[in-house]
């Protein structure tokens, strides 16, 4: 039912397609979060077993619990894309759910706005997570948390005493699956999952009176808090922080989580749907610049991947090999004559010979053959390039100054672009590569050797062989450089005997033309070679995806659209069409030049236009005069009885809705300063 | 003369040293620009691109900080305006253009022609006021010439001569610059910063604005009221129909494209100028004829959240009965559609942005309504500044997908809400409003308005009517068994008072007098209406 607009017959096949493809890169996206994750919440989880069992320990020791009125609280730093923390905090609830306690409660600040409401959220949440655990009693719990009538910490430390009990006094079974997951006296969570926003006195009231009852009350706090860690100070007085026990849990930072989900996303060949060089660099510019949100990029994402398959209808062919295949076979004539119709695949028609063009441009099955041969090759041309990219990344990210960048993306990014060896940066970083040293060449290939190792190109085999052959040459030389320094070291010995003036200054003289005109080092060449050898592995590989046939199918690269959509301008938008009505309106008589605009323009236009040229107050009767001249200077000389009332009357009625239009927009507003006068809310423009 | 000059110079000392201490800032910030530059560029350049809707603006020429304007400049544009009457007019005929050059000049002229005298009379403080040459030579060139009107007149003149030869103003003001060019010529180095800081402190600095004390009353033109503005509006031919309706189609284009997005998640918010509600009605004729939907007119003046969350609840879900708080109902319309993944429904909102649902509180039940993935919300905005609406957390949660439908048709029905400043000041308001607002009261509310209403009516040939005495009209009200005690009255009228549909005022003995602001027809009109409903 989601039909599209374009008549092609394989739209069922292409939204499935497109279905498929999202899912999987959606579980990919969680399953990178979850790893990500998982540290954080292992501490956490393991910083909850511990104060909750200190805790239980102490309380049986009665001078101990004298002292221990602090709440053991997680402040869990989040960074401040707050928009991904919700995700977060779902998995972490989910986690403490299974490993350590039922009972959790989340907090945001806009439902707390007093003590009160708290608690009632609170209680509400707890009692509704007790019902999910034994169902079989849930009427009497139900009506408990309808009533609310008294939200107060009393009742909330009876509820947890009953279900602590309740759960002690279970049947045997019951007892032994339950203390299987839990503890006997699980402790009750309470996450603040926007700790900055919440008033302070809600905070410092709760934390008081927690505190109060914490030996009754087996309470864990977490703070989400998305700046740092000394907000907590900062919000809360030293009398209530000091009732709190705080541990500090660091999440990675969204940069790092970015760059894994593009390694898993974009860097593999996994996937058949790529990101175009122009695509990508808004997609991370909206990142970087706007919202920090991993969430965003992935919703970005997503939103390329429904575009491509929308609106390139050989968006079919974007699936695995071997089902590309397939389905090249069943293509209809149509579908031939849009690929006939890519410009990659005409450059390559031009390429061939003139037989093979008649026939790729006439014979569909000849077409299609040559087609899973491209695609194939497309193939490839993935499966090589990832490895080639990572290496070449290990060789530019060691390098000062960084001339291609720190991250693989943003040398993904210029492999994209163009061709990288003909880049400046890529020139200057073979220099600098050229002047590394043994020892980081050394690591270097064999991070090379175990990437290409790994990789499953078949291809590599060859240039495996090749670096090993290297590393060996490097590990060989280690015993030469020994004789090298022995050498230099005997010339050294000779400048020290010459003590004479002359003499030293022509040795060192002597030295330093030996040096100049002194063959390269044999670790030099072999450098050479090597950097060499990578150039080439580069040249080969990494040829930029524009330059492949058939490279539309995989490709998304219309970042306008994009853009657009995700990163609109809307004030723009409303001032081009105020201002140059004939973007929009492609008639003629609008056209004009420069700033200024012609007096046929629609009302609103004019009026805006002319508002324009107003101070801080505008007089009505002044607009309107001025509106009613321009536009009788419209209608021209012929509109001779511009004094008569009726004419007068539309064009008031016209200057009427004009200016409540722009009231609507917001351009200004009634103005009690003057009779008959209007404030300008919006300055410059023209 | 000589003091001027004084004047000035100190000026462009005070000026300087502004520059330097705004250099030192600079230099900080040169490393902070450059990267923004590199953004803005590497955002620019796929903006050119298939998109003829020409989005290629930089926002720093958008919308900036408030500059000085000198009152008559806007009837110089629109002389200017007027003069240049597009394509039509043949170079030869020079006395043509200039004749209607010169009309609207003397219409538009009469008034200012007294200003201009004052200025001539006290120019020392208006060269203060002037003290930043780059961008005001030609202002000043201005007013030197306006000190007196012959030249003024030959101005206009060589003015007119030339833009009948088709040149833009811009080069008309060019020609007639260049004689106090020299004078002026060594302040133009200064730096064009040192001129924006200039223009802001001198904006902000005297808070006297200066216009004309010119009324709308003089111009013995009647009120419109909004009927009869409407049908003006009627016979007042639409401009470009045809290329408005190119454009309509469009966007009409993209229905299929929306719904696709809309069930995959994303929420659709349209931008652009003109009314985009006859596009969303497109939409919901044309695709939603089967589906559930929702459609809230944003533009009503008394439209909020609560209303929306009703008719979800009541309509939609079929619940009867009442909440605590927007909060609970809410919750308990999540949970439904959660539970129920059957359920689906379309939300259309026209003017998301509108007064009553800009509020924050509003926006985040709207946005948290909107991120059910069973929900499809599609919206309009017209506000230039409606995206500061919504934070980081409320725009994750809307999942908007921007599109631009700029459709340059008339606000019709969103302005005739709007209490609009040449309307609303003649204190009517629309019929369609009145009973708008009147047919969500209770019949007792109605009852009481009637009263009202019927007795504003018969005393209508009275001028000195008062209005109906507080007292009275609880008299009127019980004998009709409508209210029970003043109490219950007085809350009544104060919700009428809230929308505005009477008016209080104290006699001068001390007595509450209650009046509709509203004309005698009008309220002929309602009463009509009300007994055909009834």
């Amino acid at each position: 039912f989601r039909g599209r607009t374009d008549d092609s017959e394989d739209v069922k096949l292409r939204f499935a397609t497109c279905q498929s493809l999202w899912n999987q890169m959606k579980l990919e996206t969680e399953q990178v979060q979850e790893d990500l994750n998982k540290q954080l919440f292992d501490n956490l989880v393991s910083f909850l077993r511990r104060s909750h069992s200190e805790s239980q320990e102490k309380a049986t020791e009665w001078t101990c619990q004298m002292k221990t009125r602090e709440i053991p609280t997680a402040a869990l730093v989040l960074g401040v894309n707050v928009t991904d923390h919700d995700l977060t905090f779902r998995s972490l609830s989910e986690v403490l759910q299974n490993s350590v306690t039922p009972y959790i409660a989340l907090l945001e600040a806009k439902d707390c706005p007093g003590i009160k409401n708290l608690m009632q959220k609170l209680i509400g949440q707890l009692m509704n997570c007790y019902v999910d655990v034994d169902s079989f009693e849930d009427e009497d719990y139900v009506q408990v948390s309808q009533n609310r009538i008294r939200c107060s910490m009393t009742s909330l430390i009876n509820w947890y005493g009953s279900v602590t009990k309740k759960t002690d006094s279970e049947t045997p079974s019951k007892k032994r699956t339950s203390s299987s997951r839990h503890w006997q006296s699980p402790p009750v969570v309470v996450v603040f999952k926007d700790m900055e926003s919440f008033t302070t006195r809600v905070l410092q009231d709760f934390i008081v009176i927690s505190s109060q009852h914490i030996h009754e009350l087996p309470l864990v706090l977490i703070f989400g808090i998305a700046t740092s860690p000394m907000i907590i100070h900062n919000l809360l007085p030293h009398s209530v922080s000091s009732l709190l026990c705080i541990e500090l849990f660091q999440s990675l930072s969204c940069k790092e989580h970015l760059s894994t989900i593009i390694d898993k996303l974009l860097l593999t060949a996994h996937f058949p749907f790529k990101l175009g060089e122009k695509v990508l660099q808004v997609l991370i510019n909206i990142f970087l610049y706007h919202d920090f949100s991993v969430q965003n990029f992935i919703k970005g994402f997503q939103l390329c991947i429904v575009e491509h398959f929308y609106s390139q209808p050989l968006s079919v062919l974007c699936c695995q090999l071997v089902d590309a295949k397939k389905r090249v076979n069943s293509l209809s004539h149509s579908q031939c004559e849009n690929i006939r119709r890519l410009p990659s695949f005409r450059r390559y028609v031009e390429s061939q010979v003139s037989e093979k063009q008649i026939a790729l441009l006439t014979a569909d099955g000849f077409l299609k053959e040559v087609i899973q041969k491209l695609l194939e090759d497309l193939h490839v041309y993935h499966a090589n390039y990832m490895p080639v990219l990572r290496c070449l990344h290990i060789f530019t990210s060691s390098l000062p100054k960084y001339p291609l960048g720190k991250q693989i993306r943003e040398l993904h990014c210029a492999c994209l672009e163009n061709r990288v060896w003909e880049t400046e940066e890529y020139e200057s970083s073979l220099q600098l590569a050229r002047m590394l040293n043994k020892s980081d060449l050394v690591t270097m290939l064999q991070q090379c050797v175990e990437i290409l190792m790994s990789s499953s190109g078949k291809e590599f085999d060859k240039t495996v062989e090749k670096l090993k052959e290297f590393l060996t040459q490097f590990q060989k030389l280690e015993g030469e450089a020994f004789q090298e320094r022995d050498v230099s070291v005997s010339s050294q010995k000779e400048l020290q005997k010459k003590t004479d003036l002359y003499h030293l200054q022509k040795s060192l003289l002597e030295l330093k033309e030996s040096r100049r005109s002194k063959k390269l080092t044999k670790f030099e060449v072999l450098r050479f070679e090597l950097v060499d050898y990578i150039d080439s592995l580069v040249r080969n590989y990494l040829v930029p995806a524009d330059h492949k046939t058939l490279h539309e199918i995989m490709y998304f690269n219309t970042a306008s659209v994009l853009r657009e959509h995700l990163n609109a301008a809307p004030r723009i938008a409303l001032h081009t069409a105020l201002n140059n009505p004939y973007c929009y309106l492609e008639n003629q008589a609008l056209k004009s030049d420069g700033g200024s605009i012609s007096n046929k323009a629609p009302d609103i236009c004019i009026v805006y236009k002319l508002h324009l040229e107003c101070g801080r107050l505008i007089n009505l009767s002044d607009w309107l005069e001025a509106f009613s001249t321009v536009v009788t200077g419209a209608e021209g000389p012929n509109a001779d009885a511009a004094s008569s009332d009726q004419v007068d009357d539309v064009i008031h009625a016209r200057f009427i809705r004009a200016v409540s239009e722009l009231e609507l927009l917001g351009f200004i507003k009634p103005s009690k300063q003057k009779a008959d006068h209007v404030a300008r809310l919006t300055w410059g423009g023209c | 003369g000589a003091k001027v000059r004084k004047d000035k110079t100190q000026l462009a000392d005070s000026a300087k040293r502004f520059v330097k201490k705004l250099e030192n800032i600079s230099d900080e910030e040169a490393q902070e620009i450059l990267e923004e530059k590199n953004y803005v560029a590497a955002l620019g350049i796929c903006a050119r691109g298939s998109m003829g809707n020409g989005s290629g603006v930089s926002g720093g020429e958008v919308y900036s900080f408030q500059t000085p304007k000198r009152s008559s400049k806007m009837a110089e544009l629109a002389s200017e305006l007027a003069q240049t009457p597009g394509q039509s007019v043949e170079p030869g005929h020079s006395e043509c253009p200039e004749k209607t050059g010169k009309t609207p000049q003397n219409s538009t002229w009469k008034c200012n022609s007294k200003k201009k005298e004052a200025v001539s009379a006290t120019p020392y403080r208006l060269r203060k006021r002037l003290p930043v040459p780059d961008l005001y030579l030609e202002s000043e060139s201005e007013y030197s010439a306006s000190c007196s009107e012959e030249e003024d007149e030959e101005d206009q003149q060589e003015v007119n001569t030339v833009s009948s030869g088709q040149k833009t103003p811009a080069k008309t003001k060019a020609s007639c610059m260049p004689p106090p060019r020299n004078t002026l010529a060594r302040k133009n180095k200064k730096d064009k910063m040192s001129n924006l800081v200039e223009e802001y402190f001198e904006a902000h600095s005297s808070s006297k604005v200066h216009t004309s004390d010119r009324m709308l009353q003089k111009l013995r033109k009647r009120r419109l009221d909004q009927q009869t503005l409407h049908d003006l509006l009627k016979k007042a031919p639409l401009a470009y129909a045809a290329e408005i309706k190119d454009l309509n189609q469009q966007h009409e284009s993209l229905f299929s494209k929306w719904m696709l997005q809309l069930h995959l998640g994303f929420n659709i918010v349209l931008y652009g100028l003109g009314s985009k509600r006859d596009l969303l009605e497109k939409f919901r004729t044309s695709v939603l004829q089967d589906s559930v939907h929702l459609v809230v007119n944003g533009y009503f003046p008394s439209i909020t959240v609560r209303s929306i969350l009703n008719s979800i609840t009541e309509e939609v879900l079929d619940h009867i009965g009442t909440f605590r708080s927007p909060l609970d109902q809410l919750e308990f319309i999540i949970k439904n559609f959660r539970e129920d993944s059957s359920l689906e429904l379309y939300v259309l909102i026209h003017n998301l942005d509108s007064q009553m649902l800009r509020g924050e509180r509003s926006q985040q039940i709207l946005a948290q309504l909107s991120s059910l993935p069973s929900i499809y919300l599609i919206a309009s905005i017209d506000h230039i500044n409606a995206p500061l609406m919504w934070d980081q957390a409320k725009l994750s949660l809307y999942n908007w997908l921007w599109y631009e439908t700029t459709t340059f048709k008339p606000y019709v029905e969103e302005t005739s809400y709007e209490n609009s400043l040449l309307v609303q000041q003649s204190g009517s308001l629309a019929l369609s409003s009145l009973t708008h607002v009147l047919r969500s009261l209770t019949s007792n509310a109605r009852g009481i308005f009637r009263l009202l209403a019927q007795y504003q009516l018969e005393n209508k040939d009275n001028p000195s009517y008062p209005g109906l005495s507080f007292q009275d009209f609880y008299q009127q009200c019980r004998e009709a068994f409508l209210v029970n005690s003043d109490l219950t009255l007085r809350a009544q009228l104060t919700e009428f008072r809230d929308h505005k549909l009477i008016r209080t005022k104290r006699g001068a003995d001390g007595v509450e007098y209650l009046l509709i602001p509203i004309d005698d027809s009008t309220l002929t009109d309602f009463l009509e209406k009300e007994d055909e409903d009834i």
